[in-house]
C-alpha cells in the first residue's frame, strides 16, 4: 500500500516536472518602443534573465539593455545565436545588444554554456 | 512638486510595458531599473511609474528629470548616466578620467547620490558609479580639479572613497572573479572543517571512541552536527539554493538545482531520522547522513572555485592582446614634442617613436627608418624594415632606429582594436557542434531530476530492505553526480582557447562556425595575384645583344621609363636602382599605347616595347624573338629594347612569387589538401607560376565575377573549399567558399567577406589555420566525449544499476567529488590547447627547383644571345 502511494506520488512529481520545465511557457513582457522606434527593454542578469521572455514586433530593431548583477562567470556573456551577436556583460554595467528579427518566430538567447536561457518572441 | 511639462521630450515607455496578455502592466523602477509589480510604491504626480523602495522614490522625487530619456531614444538610468555604452566609444581628447573606489553603498539610490555629489564638483564633466564593482568613473576637464576634492565630495555625501589602484575595464572583471574565488575558497574551508567531525561521528561502527548508536550522547552530538551542517548549507551552499530558486522562477534548472536538491534531501532525511525516529519503523532506517550534505557542498564549492581559476586562463589570449596597447604616445603639437595618453592621439598627429618604444597607433612613416618587431600582431618573428612611406601598426615594437609617422588610424579603428573586437566576437560565437549540445543541455537537468525520482521509486518498490534508506541514497547520488557544467563548458572553453591561440599566430578567426568548418577543408583555392605572388611586378631578367652590355640595356631602359607611371615602367626603374645602375633623365618621351615607348636618353634614341613596336621602328628583332618566347613561357612580361635603330636587348618583368609560397603550399600538401589556383591571367603565365610553387590545378582566365561560380562548381564536386584571396574581386568567392580566408595585407572588403584573416599576408597562415582548427575540434571532441561519457556512465551507476550484478553502490560523497572535478577536467583539457603551436614548416634545402629560377637576379641569370 505504502509502495503504491509513494509510486503514485513519484509519477505525479515526474508529470509536474515535465509540465513545469518543458510544456508550459511563460508569456513574457512586451518590449516598449522608444520614440526613435527601437523596441527597448532592460534585462537584469542574475542566475537567469529577468525578464526571460520578451515579445517584440518582427522587422523592427530591438535593443536589450543587459545589466549583470553577479560575479558568477557563467553569465559573463550573452549569445544571440540566430542573429550572430554576442556581448560581454561586465558586472554592473549596462550593455546594449541590438538586432532586428526580420521574420516572426521565436529566437533564443543564452549564456555561453546554454544554462541561462531567454526567448525573443517576434510577432 | 510639478509634473513634467509637456514640451520636454520625455519617453517613459521604457519603464512601462505590458505583459503578453496585455492585461497586466509591467514596470521598471526608473531609478534602479528593477522590475516592479503593480503594488509598487507610486508618486502622485507620475501615476505611470513604480518604485522598488522608498529610497528610489525619494531619489526620483528630488530630481525627476534625471531619470527620463530624451527623445533620441537613449536610455538614461543609474549606472549609465547618459554616457557612452559600456565597451563603447572612446571619449574625445578633451577629458581625463579618474577611477575612485567607493565604499558604503547599499542600494541603487546611493549610486545616484554619489553621482550627483561628484557631478557638482567644478570641472567634472560626467560621473558614473558602478554599484557592483564599487567604483566611480569621473570624467573631468584636465587641471580643473584634483582627486582630493572628489574624495571630499563623496565623503560629504556620507560614503568613503579612495583612488582606485587600477581602473581598467578588464581589471574590474578580473576583480569580480577574484572576489568570487576568495568567497568560494572561504566557503570551502568552512564546509571542509565542519565535514571532518561530521564524518567521524557519522560512523560509530568504524571509528573508535564514538558513542554507541542509540545512546543519548550520540544523539546530542548528531543534533549538533545537524545544526553545523545546516550552517554549511546556509552559507557555503547558499549560491546553490539562491541559484536553484532563480532558475526555478525562470522555469529552468541547472547544476545549482541538482546540488540544492541532493544536499537538502540528505539533510532533511537525516534530520527527520534524528528528531522523529518513530517516523521510521525500522531501527536500521534511523541512520543519519549529514556528512553527505557537508562533504558534497565542500567538494562542489571547491570545484566551482577551481573552475573559475581555470576559466580565467581560457581568456588569457584576449587579455594579452588588450595588454599590447601602448599607454602613451609622443606627438608633435604646436611644434613641440609632448607625451599624451594614447586615447588622445587624433588622426594626422605626427608621432615620434624612439628605439625600444611601442608604436602607439597605426600610421605611415614620414621620416626616419627602423626595424619593427611586428610579431605580436602578425606572428612573423623577423623584424620588418620601415622607411619613409612604410605603414606601421600600433602596439608593435620599434627596434633600432627613430622615426616619425603620421597617425592614420586611432582609437577603435587601429588594427589592434579591430583584432581585439574580432577575437572577442568570435569567442562569443557558437560552433555548429555546440548546437546539438545546447539542445541536450536544455533538457538535461529536468531529465536528471526525473531519473532521480524514478530511481527512488524503483529502489523503494523493488529494492532490498531497508528500502527507504536505499531509495534516498541512490536518488541523492543521482542528483549529485550529474554534471551539466561539463557538458556546457566542453565547446565554448576550447573555442575560446583556440581562437585566442589563433590570434597569437596572426590568424583571426571570425566565428566558431569558421573554426569548425576549417577542419573539414579538403581543397584550398588560391587567388594568384597578391596571394601566391606579391601582386607587384618586379624586374626579373635582362638580356643584352650585339655590342651592348646588360648594364647599358638596363640603364637605357630605366632612363627611358623614369617618368613613367606605368607599373611595368616603375618596376624597371626600381629594378635598375636596386642593382646599382644609375638612372638618367630622358626627353622627347612618347608613349605608343599598347605597344611601348620611345624616348631620347643622353642623345640616344631608345625604343622599348613589344616586337611590333620594334618592327614599326624598322628594327629587325633577330634572335630576340626566341628569348622573348621563352620568357613568356615562364609567365613573364618581356619587352625588347631598340637603341639607335639597333637591337639592344630584352628586359622582362614579372609578378614574382612570395618567398614562402612554395613552403606554405608544401605544408598544405602535407596536410593532405588539394591546392588549386584561380586567376584572371592567361593560362601560360598561370601555368608558369603554378609550376613554380607546386599547385595541383589551375583555373586561368577566370573573370572576377566567375570566381565564385568556380568555387561553387568545386563544392558541387563534393569538396569542402577554402578560398584564399585579397582583392575586392575575390570577395564573392570568399563568401561562397566554405571558409573564406582573406590576406591581412589586402583590402578591407576581402577581410569583411572572409571568415578567417591571415594578418601576416603569407600563405603559411592557411596551413596554420587548418592545423589550429583540427587541434581545436579534436579538443572539443575529447571534451564532449568526456562530458557525455561521464554523465551517461555516472548516472546509471549512481542509480544503482550495478547493484543487482556486482553489489556495488556509489557513495553520494564520491559522486560529489566526481561531479566537482568533471568540469575542472573539461576546462583543464581546453587549457591544454594553450600549448599548441603550428607544425614547423619543412626544412628549406630540399627545394631545388622552381622558386630559385624566378628569384635569381638577372646579373646571374643574364641571357646572352
Amino acid at each position: 500500500m505504502t509502495v503504491l502511494i509513494v509510486d503514485l506520488i513519484g509519477a505525479a512529481v515526474i508529470a509536474l516536472i515535465v509540465w513545469y520545465f518543458w510544456l508550459s511557457k511563460t508569456q513574457g513582457i512586451v518590449a516598449a518602443a522608444t520614440s526613435a522606434g527601437i523596441q527597448e527593454i532592460r534585462v537584469a542578469v542574475r542566475g537567469g534573465y529577468s525578464p526571460d521572455t520578451i515579445q517584440v514586433a518582427a522587422g523592427r530593431p530591438v535593443r536589450l539593455v543587459f545589466n549583470r548583477q553577479e560575479a558568477d562567470p557563467c553569465s559573463e556573456r550573452v549569445v544571440f545565436d540566430a542573429f550572430g551577436v554576442s556581448a560581454e556583460l561586465p558586472e554592473g554595467e549596462d550593455v546594449p545588444v541590438e538586432f532586428t528579427p526580420a521574420q516572426p518566430g521565436e529566437y533564443e538567447f543564452a549564456c555561453q554554456m546554454g544554462m541561462l536561457r531567454g526567448r525573443i518572441v517576434a510577432t | 512638486m510639478p509634473g513634467i511639462p509637456l514640451d520636454i521630450p520625455v519617453d517613459w515607455r521604457v519603464y512601462v510595458g505590458m505583459d503578453a496578455t496585455g492585461r497586466r502592466e509591467m514596470r521598471h523602477d526608473p531609478v534602479c531599473g528593477m522590475t516592479v509589480s503593480d503594488e509598487a510604491l507610486r508618486l502622485d504626480d507620475y501615476p505611470d511609474l513604480g518604485f522598488c523602495s522608498e529610497h528610489c522614490r525619494r531619489a526620483f522625487a528630488a530630481d525627476p528629470f534625471a531619470y527620463f530619456t530624451s527623445s533620441d531614444g537613449g536610455l538614461h538610468v543609474e549606472g549609465d548616466a547618459g554616457g557612452p555604452p559600456a565597451g563603447g566609444l572612446l571619449l574625445g581628447g578633451s577629458t581625463d578620467s579618474i577611477h575612485l573606489a567607493v565604499q558604503g553603498m547599499t542600494c541603487a539610490s546611493c549610486v545616484s547620490t554619489i553621482e550627483r555629489a561628484l557631478s557638482d564638483v567644478p570641472g567634472v564633466v560626467d560621473a558614473r558609479v558602478n554599484l557592483a564593482t564599487e567604483e566611480a568613473t569621473v570624467e573631468l576637464t584636465p587641471g580643473a580639479t584634483d582627486i582630493d576634492q572628489l574624495v571630499a565630495a563623496v565623503t560629504a555625501a556620507g560614503y568613503r572613497a579612495h583612488p582606485a589602484t587600477d581602473g581598467g575595464d578588464g581589471d574590474a572583471e578580473q576583480e569580480g572573479r577574484q572576489r568570487l574565488f576568495r568567497t568560494l575558497i572561504h566557503k570551502f574551508w568552512f564546509a571542509a572543517v565542519v565535514s571532518l567531525p561530521v564524518i567521524y561521528f557519522s560512523y560509530p561502527e568504524i571509528f573508535p571512541g564514538v558513542p554507541e548508536k542509540g545512546s543519548v550522547a550520540l544523539n546530542v552530538i548528531w543534533g549538533a552536527m545537524a545544526v553545523l551542517t545546516l550552517a554549511v548549507l546556509a552559507w557555503s551552499g547558499s549560491q546553490f539554493f539562491t541559484g536553484a530558486w532563480t532558475a526555478l522562477r525562470h522555469r529552468s534548472a541547472n547544476m545549482n538545482t541538482l546540488i540544492a536538491l541532493g544536499t537538502s534531501a540528505a539533510w532533511l532525511y537525516s534530520a527527520v531520522a534524528l528528531v522523529y525516529p518513530g517516523f521510521f519503523p525500522e531501527e536500521r532506517l534511523r541512520d543519519v547522513f549529514f556528512d553527505v550534505a557537508a562533504v558534497v557542498t565542500a567538494l562542489v564549492v571547491l570545484g566551482a572555485a577551481l573552475e573559475i581559476r581555470a576559466r580565467a586562463r581560457t581568456s588569457e589570449a584576449l587579455k594579452k592582446l588588450i595588454g599590447l596597447q601602448a599607454r602613451t604616445a609622443r606627438v608633435i603639437r604646436d611644434g613641440t614634442e609632448i607625451e599624451i595618453p594614447v586615447e588622445n592621439v587624433v588622426m594626422d598627429d605626427v608621432v615620434v617613436v624612439r628605439p625600444g618604444e611601442k608604436i602607439p597607433v597605426d600610421g605611415v612613416v614620414l621620416s626616419g627608418a627602423s626595424a619593427v618587431d611586428e610579431s605580436m600582431v602578425t606572428g612573423e618573428s623577423i623584424p620588418v624594415e620601415k622607411a619613409e612611406g612604410s605603414p606601421v601598426i600600433g602596439a608593435t615594437i620599434n627596434k633600432t632606429g627613430s622615426f616619425r609617422f603620421r597617425a592614420t588610424r586611432v582609437g577603435r579603428d587601429t588594427m589592434l582594436a579591430q583584432i581585439i573586437r574580432m577575437v572577442r566576437d568570435a569567442q562569443g560565437s557558437k560552433a555548429p557542434i555546440q548546437r546539438t549540445v545546447d539542445k541536450v543541455a536544455g533538457y538535461f537537468v529536468p531529465a536528471v531530476i526525473i531519473v532521480a525520482v524514478l530511481t527512488f521509486m524503483v529502489w523503494f518498490t523493488f529494492g532490498p530492505s531497508p528500502t527507504l534508506l536505499y531509495a534516498v541514497i541512490t536518488a541523492v547520488t543521482v542528483l549529485v553526480i550529474a554534471c551539466p557544467c561539463a557538458l556546457g563548458l566542453a565547446t565554448p572553453t576550447s573555442l575560446m582557447v583556440g581562437i585566442g591561440k589563433g590570434a597569437e599566430h596572426g590568424i583571426l578567426v571570425k566565428s566558431g562556425d569558421a573554426l569548425e568548418t576549417a577542419h573539414r577543408i579538403d581543397t584550398v583555392v588560391l587567388d594568384k595575384t597578391g596571394t601566391v605572388t606579391r601582386g607587384e611586378p618586379e624586374l626579373t631578367d635582362v638580356a643584352a645583344f650585339g655590342r651592348f652590355t646588360e648594364e647599358d640595356v638596363l640603364f637605357l631602359a630605366a632612363s627611358a621609363e623614369v617618368g613613367s607611371e606605368h607599373p611595368l615602367g616603375e618596376a624597371i626603374v626600381a629594378g635598375a636602382r636596386t642593382r646599382g645602375v644609375d638612372v638618367a633623365d630622358s626627353d622627347e618621351f612618347e608613349a605608343i599605347p599598347g605597344h611601348g615607348i620611345v624616348a631620347r636618353v643622353g642623345g640616344r634614341r631608345v625604343v622599348l616595347g613589344n616586337l611590333k613596336c620594334l618592327a614599326d621602328q624598322g628594327i629587325p628583332a633577330g634572335s630576340a624573338e626566341g628569348v622573348m618566347e621563352r620568357l613568356a613561357d615562364e609567365g613573364k612580361t618581356a619587352m625588347v629594347l631598340g637603341i639607335d635603330g639597333e637591337l639592344g636587348g630584352v628586359i622582362a618583368v614579372a609578378d614574382t612569387v612570395k618567398p614562402d609560397s612554395v613552403l606554405a603550399i608544401r605544408r598544405l600538401h602535407d596536410l593532405g589538401l588539394h591546392v588549386f589556383m584561380i586567376t584572371g591571367d592567361n593560362p601560360r603565365t598561370a601555368e608558369a607560376i603554378a609550376a613554380q610553387v607546386g599547385i595541383d590545378r589551375v583555373f586561368a582566365e577566370v573573370l572576377p565575377e566567375d570566381k565564385a561560380n568556380q568555387v561553387k562548381a568545386l563544392q558541387a564536386e563534393g569538396r569542402v573549399v577554402a578560398m584564399v584571396g585579397d582583392g575586392i574581386n575575390d570577395a564573392p568567392a570568399l563568401a561562397q567558399a566554405d571558409v573564406g580566408m582573406a590576406m591581412g595585407t589586402g583590402t578591407d572588403v576581402a577581410m569583411e567577406s572572409g571568415d578567417i584573416t591571415l594578418v601576416k599576408g603569407s600563405l603559411s597562415g592557411i596551413a596554420t589555420a587548418i592545423e589550429l582548427s583540427r587541434a581545436t575540434i579534436r579538443n572539443v571532441r575529447q571534451n564532449l566525449v568526456g562530458a557525455f561519457g561521464y554523465n551517461t556512465l555516472g548516472i546509471p551507476i549512481a542509480a544503482g544499476l550495478l547493484y543487482p550484478f556486482v553489489g556495488v553502490l556509489l557513495s553520494p560523497m564520491l559522486a560529489g567529488a566526481a561531479m566537482a572535478f568533471s568540469s575542472v577536467t573539461v576546462v583543464s583539457n581546453a587549457n591544454r590547447l594553450r600549448r599548441w603551436s603550428p607544425m614547423a614548416p619543412p626544412a628549406g634545402p630540399a627545394n631545388p627547383t622552381p622558386i630559385a629560377a624566378a628569384q635569381d637576379t638577372p646579373e646571374r641569370q643574364g641571357v646572352t644571345a
